[in-house]
């Protein structure tokens, strides 16, 4: 599809979705990457996403979905700007996974899964995110923090608030 | 960025480049960079296999498959394309030792695939990395871009007559397509659920064509068994076990981290040595040899040898190399319920047994921590997981079954101490609500 015009994503990334599709023996292949590409530059799986995606490969809608439902990384509802992600998995429950978790909600005032008011941070209790000798750990967005404490988890989350209001 | 550790017993083989720059192509060239590939243009596919099999190579992923036989099963004639396949979706809690392989050497995993290439005939390779791994995602797509522009990859490679592509591929949040077929589907951009075997995918794999899946710690191994010598490889470690590993070390210790040993590395010493022992003066309470999935052992079990055989002989499984280490003040139903909580949450729910296995144990389990648990419910955990056992299409229900069979069975008592109507009485659940993953 070649139809800049039509698309809903930047140039930049359509033109990198023109040339995705054209690395694997099937088309479908790129089907995952794309979609997270997409969810990166849109912030998450939006119908529109589903309909322009399946028809560069070629897939019905109900073939996206299904793939969409299946990975935990993708999401069909905006989050915050920051999305902070908080392991609790074995190797950072031992070092105070749940204890962090149990902060971030505090400071930031939402829950697992939840998005403050003004849009800024959302929440979520993840599986192992592969940081388990730098324990506890948090990803904000794709952005790793290791060996948090309480305090050290302040001070990252003031360091994006400060980020934002630049 | 993640270092690996440093210890005066680290052996680094696989570590050797860490630390040293050598995600540019120049300074990976300055250190004997893509000299194994050159020499093995100069032999006989079977031989590269045998050299594979000599250096007593097994992988890393977990199973622990001898890498070399793996290579042999590819049929020498496909009518379709075969394919390498490396395995990055590094998600078995306690696990984090590919994402330090991307980071500081990303140039070893694309040699490894050239390299089991020649080996098998395939020409072209696929390095899937675990979507929440963007940053290495990064790094490895500008190794591959600087290698295609050396002419490392593409047409007519190093100048010889060989073709060969390789595409770097986002996960996106599934450990059970760490799962070899699984991880086919999602490549074919599916959903990650297993695939029936026979037929195994050195026969039928990837897009119906032969396939050799390795994990990206052994593929990135393959490269130094050249440079130093497969014999030389081999004597590293212990018998039918050759060479070093990456060993993820977690938990209650004084020095956690990612240290390259050599294999049958006894484990006490990893704990008390390496790992510089369990902080605040604590006693040790249990140790997860090999990533959550593995059963628990006592300390009076850890006297042995890391490799594959030893650890099996001790009753637990080598597994991914994610030592994990619980003091004396863990209560071992929480953490039985944090790790059932976590196959509960990744089953793929394609087979039964799995599906709702994983789902009953952890209701009994939380029965158990939070207090309401009867008696028939320890032996009611034993049933589900022995049902489970050996039932499923794929091993995440044995990866779910067989810790939790063992935390029962080595600590029934700490989970009869729960039957007391009010729940944990070492860990009370929190006043406040904890999400559900």
């Amino acid at each position: 599809m070649a139809a800049e015009n039509t698309t809903i994503f930047s140039p930049q990334l359509a033109a990198r979705f023109d040339r995705l599709v054209t690395l694997y023996p099937v088309k479908r292949s790129a089907l995952v990457p794309m979609l997270l590409y997409a969810q990166d530059e849109i912030g998450y799986i939006s119908d529109a996403v589903v309909a322009e995606v399946a028809q560069r490969i070629g897939i019905t809608e109900l073939d996206v979905r299904n793939v969409v439902s299946y990975y935990s990384l993708m999401r069909t509802k905006p989050v915050g700007k920051y999305h902070v992600q908080v392991c609790t998995n074995i190797s950072c429950m031992l070092r105070g996974g749940n204890e962090l978790l149990h902060h971030c909600s505090q400071r930031l005032g939402i829950g697992h899964k939840q998005t403050t008011p003004d849009g800024l941070f959302s929440l979520e209790e993840v599986e192992c995110i592969g940081a388990c000798s730098w324990a506890p750990a948090v990803q904000v967005n794709y952005d790793y923090h290791e060996n948090l404490t309480p305090e050290s988890m302040d001070k990252v989350l003031d360091q994006y608030r400060a980020k934002a209001s630049k | 960025m993640a270092y690996l550790t440093t210890h005066p017993d680290v052996v680094p083989v696989i570590s050797f480049r860490f630390g040293k720059g050598a995600a540019d192509i120049d300074r990976y060239l300055e250190l004997d960079g893509y000299k194994s590939v050159r020499k093995c243009f100069e032999m006989e596919p079977d031989a590269i296999i045998n050299e594979v099999k000599t250096s007593g190579l097994r992988g890393r992923g977990g199973a622990g498959f001898p890498a070399g036989m793996k290579w042999s099963f590819v049929p020498k004639e496909s009518a379709k394309p075969k394919y390498i396949l490396v395995n990055g979706d590094e998600s078995e809690p306690g696990t984090c030792k590919d994402r330090l392989i991307f980071e500081h050497d990303p140039h070893s995993v694309i040699e490894g695939v050239l390299i089991a290439g020649l080996a098998v005939g395939a020409k072209m390779g696929f390095i899937y990395l675990r979507g929440e791994y963007r940053f290495l995602i990064e790094i490895m797509e500008k190794a591959v871009a600087d290698a295609y522009q050396r002419g490392f990859l593409g047409k007519g490679i190093f100048g010889t007559k060989h073709d060969f592509e390789i595409v770097v591929q986002t996960g996106a949040g599934a450990y059970e397509v760490g799962e070899e077929s699984a991880l086919m589907e999602s490549l074919e951009g599916k959903r990650g659920v297993p695939r029936i075997r026979p037929p195994f995918p050195a026969v039928a794999g990837l897009y119906g064509g032969p396939t050799i899946i390795n994990n990206a710690e052994t593929i990135a191994t393959v490269p130094h068994i050249f440079r130093i010598g497969a014999k030389e490889y081999a004597a590293l470690g212990t018998e039918r076990n050759g060479g070093t590993r990456l060993f993820c070390l977690s938990g209650h210790l004084e020095k956690p981290g990612v240290y390259e040993l050599p294999m049958g590395y006894n484990l006490k010493k990893m704990i008390y040595e390496v790992g510089g022992g369990i902080p605040n003066g604590k006693k040790l309470k249990a140790v997860v040899p090999g990533g959550s999935s593995t059963p628990v052992l006592l300390p009076e079990e850890i006297d042995i040898g890391m490799d594959f055989d030893q650890v099996a002989k001790a009753g637990s499984m080598l597994g991914s190399g994610g030592v994990v280490v619980l003091d004396e003040t863990v209560c071992m139903v929480e953490f039985a319920l944090r790790t059932i909580k976590f196959y509960q949450h990744e089953s793929c729910g394609w087979c039964i047994p799995c599906r709702e296995g994983t789902d009953w144990l952890k209701k009994s389990l939380t029965r158990l921590h939070m207090g309401g648990a009867v008696d028939k419910d320890i032996d009611q955990i034993k049933y589900i997981a022995d049902n489970m056992l050996g039932r499923t299409f794929c091993p995440l229900g044995d990866a779910a079954a067989m810790p939790t069979a063992a935390f029962v069975k080595k600590f029934r008592k700490e989970f009869e101490d729960h039957l007391n109507g009010k729940g944990c009485p070492y860990h009370p659940a929190p006043d406040y609500e904890l999400a559900t993953v």
